[in-house]
């Protein structure tokens, strides 16, 4: 991608620019330079402003922890590649034409993909591939839901902006006057401090471990359905309080229960998004309601968006055989790792500093942004830039729908993932 | 470089060429007429064979988010299809949702060497054209998705300046790189997001109070007057229903001559007779289509077997969720921009309903007399996938092969159907305008579609075999842009095909009032929701050709 006309006026001011930190993707911020790199003007958050202005440490490719030139480092790290008998591609934190570069060098050295996050994705690919799902978008819950159901999840926390530009908001399109808008809070330890404003009637708040939402959902679908459901208490929750979620739910004009698959850290959380789902399909037999699932943060969304459309399957597929192969267990990271099934791992992390690699003595080339929180010192070290602040790029919200252009604010000269990886491929 | 292709039977419908013998010369991509002492440097012996221009699929979902979606929802689609990768080529899947890799080198394997992604959400451009992106060899390109978006329906319900509807249609083309405009399920798809469960051609939308029928007309008058080739690229109300026929001619009477297209008329041809109350309307919209020539259609046959329909409306798939086989399906509301509805289906040819639907596609190309109105489309993968062509046109061109065929249907389907009565058995000369010649013509493809000098080089050489499914399945050689690419059906070389756009003329000042509807209910700026030319070109990944538009008018 050349340069975007979008919104470099003079001096290296930005307008427009979308974030690549969380995985609402806020295009609206506005940065400038800063003498130690970048300042977010307007519109930034904790995240965006952490990711932005995080002053760049000089790094250097390096083997073994010794600095050597680019050139050196790409064709050790050939060498590897070729020698290793089944390499992960894992981390993934790239963007669009970073992921298509993995697919390409793991297609061609029958490797296996998979992204840093994916546990958390797989809580909902579980479902998406066994029953589906009524879903919506960011736009589309921002002007028309009435109810918000915040499901188990510190939506704030992944999304600092989510309440502000989705829930808060003052205007929508279809009302002069927009309505006041419920927001039911199922879980618990879950900030609510960004829940305010003249937009916001009321807050419910119905305190429940993450790891009882599924039953609860499941008994609010029985409910709805005129169900017999017995006992006083659901999930830990006065049953009054389940049926009077089932009712609002059910009375919404437009209801929304919104989820992030990472805040979902229990076992089997697949199966309280299938819960969820499900409630939602049989609402929508007589009435309007969604699913808003967010998370994707780290290019989550645009490394299991392009595997799928590359090799029809969402991550944790190995091309050892040649041909794609599927199993979302057995090529997960952990599973490989734990089994010592791979002997080389290659981990690509440009966005933030915490996508560190797991723990493991299986030997790792890292392609990491600068400062990258590394556990010991991996075999090979190429520093890469940042899609959106380094260079230009592609990259998939979390509604799976939208993806927007990141702009290069050049921020610094470090090299494109995907180039790196190129480089890798054609020393190979 | 002067390449030679001699003495092949030439099907070249756009310049009256039906079968005779002829030389075609390739020069720089193009073909030409060389000087009479050039010298040739290559040159291929046809004699025996048939040439025509590479295939064009001017409906097809390839590309963008519902497919991959489709694709996700349905892993065992992939599962014992997985294509390995050779020297050339990617590894990839195929069947009803392929990847992407493999899409392009099928249809380049099939001899096609375009194909047209129908519904593009302009929410969803940026995605739908990365992975055009990522379809090899063939070129591509897109139809924008209008009509169930807020912005129009505002225009519509606050009766806007016609013109300014105009500019934003326009604007949308641009900002999506569309070639042409879609309607889905006019203002249904909007409407289901108010809780409204059908809409018909003159039911009212609950809030916006507009109807289809004034969707359509604007949309296809806007398309005329800002000079687009391609007619408004209509998927009509009441998809899929029973009486839905009804529906179909009256929207071909509300036209009023306007041209407008309608897409996957299959789908939309059907009646009330009988005791399942289910019966082929296909005579009736035959005869309409054979009298308006301002009608084009292509057909969406059902092919049997395993499949997934994706498609932008949300309202009608959300009822076909009922019959999703295996049960798991996707329905989105997307970005007060439009909608999509992803279900897996199963065509049994034992099924009442689905033998029918078969029969009805079939009549309905029969029945068409104009073969430059009919395009020969399964809705890929909706009816089926598009690997089931050379089938399809065995279907069309033999009619035993069809007659045996309708032996191994359900029987009591075609007692509701006009089928076993139709002789008709389509031409190599038919068959090359309805998957070439007439959707160049229809999309506006300027130098695509035919074989006279000056076009481009995109030809494919078939063995003249009775068996026309083999034939199709199979070609000998396929040139993309004078390029061998194929040979035997087998890929020999991969190139990327480009992204044709059409750029119809508006007034910037639309911009205005897009900025101030961006910036207070949407979550993307205006400035991002367009996309650069940079981004399809992409460091020489791809490129764009402008198509071109006539001259706008009042």
């Amino acid at each position: 991608m050349g340069e975007r006309d979008a919104g470099q006026a003079a001096s290296n001011h930005y307008q427009n620019v979308a974030c690549p930190f969380c995985g609402i993707l806020c295009d609206d911020l506005e940065i400038g330079p800063d003498k130690n790199g970048l300042k977010v003007l307007k519109n930034g958050c904790v995240k965006s402003v952490s990711g932005f202005e995080r002053h760049l440490i000089d790094a250097k490719p390096q083997i073994d922890g010794k600095d050597v030139s680019i050139e050196d480092a790409i064709k050790a790290a050939a060498e590897l590649i070729k020698a290793s008998n089944l390499p992960l591609y894992g981390g993934l934190g790239t963007d669009v034409e970073g992921m298509r570069a993995v697919m390409s060098l793991a297609d061609l050295s029958g490797g296996v993909v998979d992204h840093a996050l994916s546990e958390g994705q797989y809580r909902n690919f579980r479902v998406l591939q066994s029953g589906g799902w009524v879903m919506t978008t960011l736009t589309e819950a921002r002007n028309r839901a009435d109810l918000f159901v915040i499901v188990g999840s510190d939506v704030h926390a992944i999304h600092p902006r989510f309440f502000e530009r989705i829930v808060c908001t003052e205007k929508s399109m279809f009302w002069d006057a927009p309505p006041k808008r419920t927001v039911v809070i199922l879980g618990e330890n879950i900030d609510q401090s960004a829940i305010t404003g003249p937009r916001i009637g009321e807050i419910v708040n119905l305190p429940c471990k993450g790891d009882r939402i599924g039953e609860i959902l499941v008994a609010m679908r029985a409910l709805a359905k005129g169900v017999p459901v017995t006992g006083d208490s659901i999930g830990g929750l006065p049953r009054a309080a389940v049926e009077d979620l089932v009712a609002r739910c059910k009375a919404a004009s437009y209801g929304v229960m919104v989820w992030a698959p990472p805040s979902l850290a229990f076992p089997n959380a697949d199966l309280t998004v299938q819960a969820v789902s499900e409630f939602i399909k049989d609402i929508n037999l007589t009435s309007r309601f969604a699913g808003l699932s967010l998370g994707g943060n780290e290019g989550a969304v645009s490394a299991a968006a392009v595997c799928a459309w590359q090799s029809g399957f969402p991550l944790r597929v190995s091309f050892a055989s040649g041909k794609p192969e599927y199993d979302a267990e057995r090529f997960s990271t952990a599973r490989l790792l734990a089994d010592k099934a791979t002997d080389l791992m290659v981990w690509i992390a440009s966005y933030t500093p915490d996508l560190a690699p797991p723990v493991t003595d299986t030997p790792i080339i890292v392609l990491g942004t600068p400062g990258l929180k590394l556990n010991g010192t991996p075999k090979i070290f190429i520093p890469v830039g940042t899609p959106g602040a380094d260079h230009a790029g592609l990259i998939v919200r979390c509604d799976n729908v939208v993806s927007l252009p990141l702009q290069n604010l050049h921020r610094s000269q470090l090299p494109r993932a995907a180039d790196v990886l190129a480089s890798i491929e054609a020393a190979l | 470089m002067l390449i030679k292709l001699t003495g092949g039977k030439v099907y070249d419908p756009t310049n009256g060429v039906d079968g005779e013998i002829r030389d075609i010369f390739i020069e720089n991509g193009r073909i030409v007429t060389p000087a009479p002492d050039a010298k040739v440097h290559q040159e291929y012996a046809l004699h025996g064979r048939v040439v025509m221009a590479g295939g064009i699929d001017p409906h097809s979902h390839i590309g963008g988010g519902k497919v991959t979606i489709a694709r996700m929802l349905m892993p065992e689609d992939h599962l014992g299809n997985e294509v390995a990768r050779t020297e050339l080529t990617r590894s990839g899947c195929g069947h009803a949702i392929p990847s992407t890799l493999t899409a392009g080198y099928r249809y380049a394997e099939m001899g096609y060497t375009a194909a047209f992604e129908p519904a593009m959400l302009p929410a969803n451009a940026r995605q739908a054209h990365m992975e055009m992106g990522d379809t090899p060899i063939i070129d591509k390109g897109a139809f924008v998705m209008l009509g169930s978006d807020d912005f129009f329906l505002r225009q519509l319900a606050a009766k806007a300046d016609f013109s300014a509807i105009k500019d934003y249609m326009a604007w949308t083309m641009h900002a999506a790189q569309a070639i042409a405009v879609k309607v889905v399920n006019p203002g249904g798809i909007s409407a289901f997001k108010f809780n409204q469960r059908k809409l018909d051609l003159d039911e009212q939308h609950t809030y916006y109070g507009v109807t289809p029928r004034d969707i359509i007309v604007t949309l296809a008058r806007g398309l005329k007057e800002l000079g687009v080739v391609h007619p408004i690229h209509i998927h009509g109300c009441n998809l899929g229903i029973p009486g839905g026929v009804e529906t179909t001619l009256e929207t071909i009477r509300g036209a009023n001559g306007l041209p407008i297209h309608l897409t996957h008329i299959q789908f939309h041809s059907y009646d009330t007779e009988g005791d399942m109350k289910f019966s082929s309307g296909a005579v009736r919209i035959a005869e309409a289509v054979n009298a308006n020539p301002n009608v084009s259609i292509d057909i969406g046959q059902v092919m049997f077997g395993q499949t997934c329909t994706a498609s932008g409306d949300s309202m009608r798939q959300f009822v076909n969720t009922r019959s999703a086989d295996p049960k798991k399906w996707v329905v989105m509301d997307i970005e007060c921009d439009a909608g999509c509805g992803v279900v897996p289906f199963k065509y049994r040819d034992k099924s009442f309903v689905n033998a029918l639907q078969w029969a009805i596609g079939l009549e309905l190309f029969l029945l068409v007399n104009d073969p430059w109105r009919i395009f020969l489309t399964t809705d890929h993968p909706n009816g089926g996938p598009f690997t089931c062509y050379p089938h399809l046109i065995r279907l069309l061109m033999d009619k035993s092969f069809r007659s045996d065929m309708m032996q191994t249907i359900n029987q009591d389907a075609l007692k509701y159907s006009s089928l076993g009565s139709l002789d008709r058995e389509y031409s190599l000369y038919e068959i090359a305008i309805m998957t070439r010649a007439g959707p160049a013509k229809s999309l506006g493809l300027k130098d695509r579609g035919h074989l006279a000098a000056g076009a481009c080089a995109d030809i494919t050489v078939y063995e003249d075999n009775p068996n026309r499914e083999t034939m199709f399945e199979t070609p000998e050689l396929v040139f993309k842009n004078g390029e061998l690419i194929v040979r035997n059906g087998r890929i020999i070389k991969v190139v990327n095909g480009a992204t044709h756009v059409a750029r119809p003329s508006f007034d910037r000042g639309i911009e205005r009032s897009l900025k101030s509807y961006f910036d207070d209910f949407h979550t993307v700026r205006m400035e991002n929701f367009r996309l650069s030319d940079d981004e399809i070109i992409d460091r020489g990944r791809g490129s764009i050709i402008v198509q071109p538009t006539g001259a706008r008018t009042t």
